[in-house]
């Protein structure tokens, strides 16, 4: 069918007038471009949101103590309490369903006193106690040495994993750390390992100025014995943590002896339910880039089917002539067809190579620039490109379909005395 | 069509041989352009037969009717109808292209017709690049080159000039002389006495039809 000829005479009728061929391929041009930048572009707002998370695992929640506000037991409101590590024993064992569950204490903070000493250097820094299984809740790269084990957990021993942030503080350049002591509010640490958060944005500053230790080295070199400052927990991916909240509290308050409708004196703060809030957002944007987008697309086809109504009807006597002849309804018909389908094609893979360039561009600029607050790496899937060129090749055979009809539905003698 | 419909030819019996060289005279309105459009099967008439080559012409569809127009008939306007993109080279091969010739036998017999009506030289100029004789010698060589039973021209000199006309009515003599069925529409009546039979037409029916002394175009070009 795509004979040498076949394309000679395709080529050729194309390039008659090749202004309005030129304008009709635009417009297919452009929707296309629309429609796969609208989609990357929809695509990089949510990779921005999302890893605004960081990659903490979403399927988490936080809980700590408040004061009490109803009297219970004897005990009068606005009593302050604290979870123990024993909380964290019976909720692992009565809720099989949570994958971890860390307690988690903290020193310092952004922005608050030094409480570091190295040699001469002083700085503030946060310091977290934590359990080995908070590394899997919140990843992140360790860069030299380990991570906090249950060793050191049972031994209670004085070791530090530092953040990229404390290293700078208190080393030299390419001074060796591992081994090294640091002293935090007056105790030693040694330290056995330094990390990175790979993919935190916002808070990237803090995370790098943290020093993780063992959680019950915490509780005793800093004499906060086996209180927990609040919960990391996460449950398995089978399990909904929003779905366990109400439970997981219940026995929490059951625990700590608050009345059971007390609802201020344990917080929480849901990451599954504010992921899902986020994602839920991100669907409805990604179905509107693409209902946006398929309209305009839309128009572009349109535009190429009256083009090619317009282009029959001046060819009206050409086809005539063409009939006079010899040639069959069929032939003159495909030939439509396909100088249609062609237009099309060419012009919606002109347009997609248009916009991967320019979402090749928008990365490069954003990789040159560093990362931009709640936009990363827009892209589209290649699904979506095929999808987008399928819908092409079918939109440039209906749009040719109707001109090709009318080209042969009058008498040749009709179409000869058409001036 | 529309939906009056008009009555043009109202009882039209003639035979033409083969090698005849016929006119069909009328003045407008006479239904002279219906009767050859009839017999191009361009447009088909509502009651009556038409045997052409000893095959009866009757319930054509579409594509059997340009199948037909492909092997027997030649068209030869008055408007020339060439395809304006398409090189000289490229309108004669046309009516080849649509038999399925292959692009070598095409180009090589397109030449041969555009030598014979000597425009060999110009055979890769588009259509704007020649005069209006060019332009009708060109359409005259696209007619022959599917080597037609018939050839049907339709007022082939009414567009141009009385030298011209001459010259091309000269080249249809030369080709009606080789041997071909030729049908001219006219209504000039020295191109009408050119030809070697006159067939007048009016309002849709013969009032005479007589062979004529032939006048050889050569002597005026």
């Amino acid at each position: 069918m795509f004979s040498r000829d076949r394309w000679d005479e395709i080529l050729e009728a194309l390039n008659a007038n090749k202004f309005r061929t030129l304008l009709t391929a635009f417009g297919v041009f452009w929707g296309i471009t629309i429609l796969v930048l609208l989609l990357a572009l929809t695509n990089g707002l949510k990779n921005g949101v999302t890893s605004g998370f960081g990659n903490f695992a979403t399927n988490s929640m936080f809980i700590w103590t408040q004061q009490t506000s109803k009297p219970y037991k004897g005990l009068p409101k606005g009593r302050r309490f604290n979870f123990k590590l024993d909380d964290v024993a019976s909720l692992k064992n009565d809720f099989p369903q949570l994958k971890y569950v860390s307690p988690r204490n903290q020193l310092g903070g952004y922005s608050g006193a030094n409480n570091v000493i190295r040699g001469t250097k002083t700085g503030a820094f946060q310091v977290n106690g934590d359990y080995p299984e908070f590394i899997k809740q919140q990843p992140m790269d360790i860069l030299q040495g380990r991570f906090v084990s249950y060793s050191d957990i049972n031994a209670k021993r004085k070791v530090c994993v530092i953040g990229t942030g404390v290293v700078k503080g208190m080393y030299d350049k390419d001074e060796e750390i591992l081994g090294t002591y640091i002293k935090i509010n007056g105790v030693n640490f040694m330290v056995i390992g330094t990390f990175k958060v790979s993919n935190s944005q916002g808070d990237k500053e803090e995370d790098a100025n943290t020093i993780f230790v063992p959680f019950t080295t915490f509780g005793q070199a800093f004499n906060f014995a086996d209180n927990v400052g609040w919960l990391a927990v996460t449950a398995h991916d089978e399990t909904n943590i929003t779905s366990l909240k109400p439970q997981i509290i219940e026995s929490l308050k059951n625990r700590r002896k608050v009345h059971p409708e007390d609802d201020r004196a344990i917080g929480n703060f849901d990451l599954a339910e504010a992921f899902g809030r986020v994602n839920g957002l991100f669907s409805i944007l990604s179905f509107v880039g693409y209902f946006v987008g398929a309209l305009v697309l839309m128009s572009g086809i349109i535009g190429i089917s009256n083009i090619m109504l317009i282009v029959v009807k001046e060819r009206t006597k050409e086809i005539g002539v063409r009939r006079a002849l010899g040639a069959a309804p069929w032939t003159i018909k495909s030939q439509i067809l396909q100088e249609s389908l062609i237009l099309t094609i060419l012009s919606g893979m002109v347009g997609i190579s248009f916009a991967a360039a320019v979402i090749y561009g928008l990365n490069y600029a954003l990789d040159m620039n560093g990362p931009v607050e709640n936009f990363a790496n827009p892209s589209v899937s290649m699904s979506v490109v095929f999808i987008a060129l399928f819908i092409l090749v079918v939109s440039g055979l209906l749009a040719g379909l109707i001109p090709a009809n009318s080209a042969t539905k009058m008498k040749p003698v009709d179409a000869l005395r058409i001036e | 069509m529309g939906s009056n419909s008009l009555h043009v030819l109202k009882g039209i019996n003639f035979n033409v041989k083969e090698g005849e060289l016929v006119s069909i005279m009328g003045s407008s309105g006479s239904g002279k352009s219906t009767l050859l459009n009839v017999l191009g099967m361009l447009d088909e008439a509502d009651k009556g037969s038409y045997t052409l080559d000893n095959v009866p012409i009757k319930n054509l569809n579409e594509k059997i009717a340009a199948n037909y127009r492909n092997k027997f008939l030649g068209f030869i306007f008055q408007s020339f109808n060439l395809i304006n993109y398409k090189s000289a080279l490229d309108n004669v091969a046309l009516p080849l292209y649509y038999q399925g010739v292959n692009r070598k036998e095409r180009v090589e017999k397109a030449m041969y017709y555009l030598d014979k009506v000597g425009l060999a030289p110009w055979s890769h100029h588009l259509p704007n690049e020649l005069s209006g004789g060019q332009k009708q010698r060109v359409a005259i060589a696209r007619a022959l080159a599917s080597d037609p039973k018939v050839l049907l021209a339709d007022e082939p000199t009414g567009a141009l000039d009385t030298k011209t006309s001459h010259e091309v009515m000269d080249l249809i003599q030369g080709i009606n002389d080789d041997g071909k069925t030729i049908l001219i529409v006219t209504h000039e009546l020295d191109i009408a006495n050119m030809t070697k039979r006159i067939v007048n037409l009016k309002d849709g029916v013969i009032i005479d039809d007589n062979f004529v002394e032939q006048v050889r175009a050569s002597q005026y070009v």
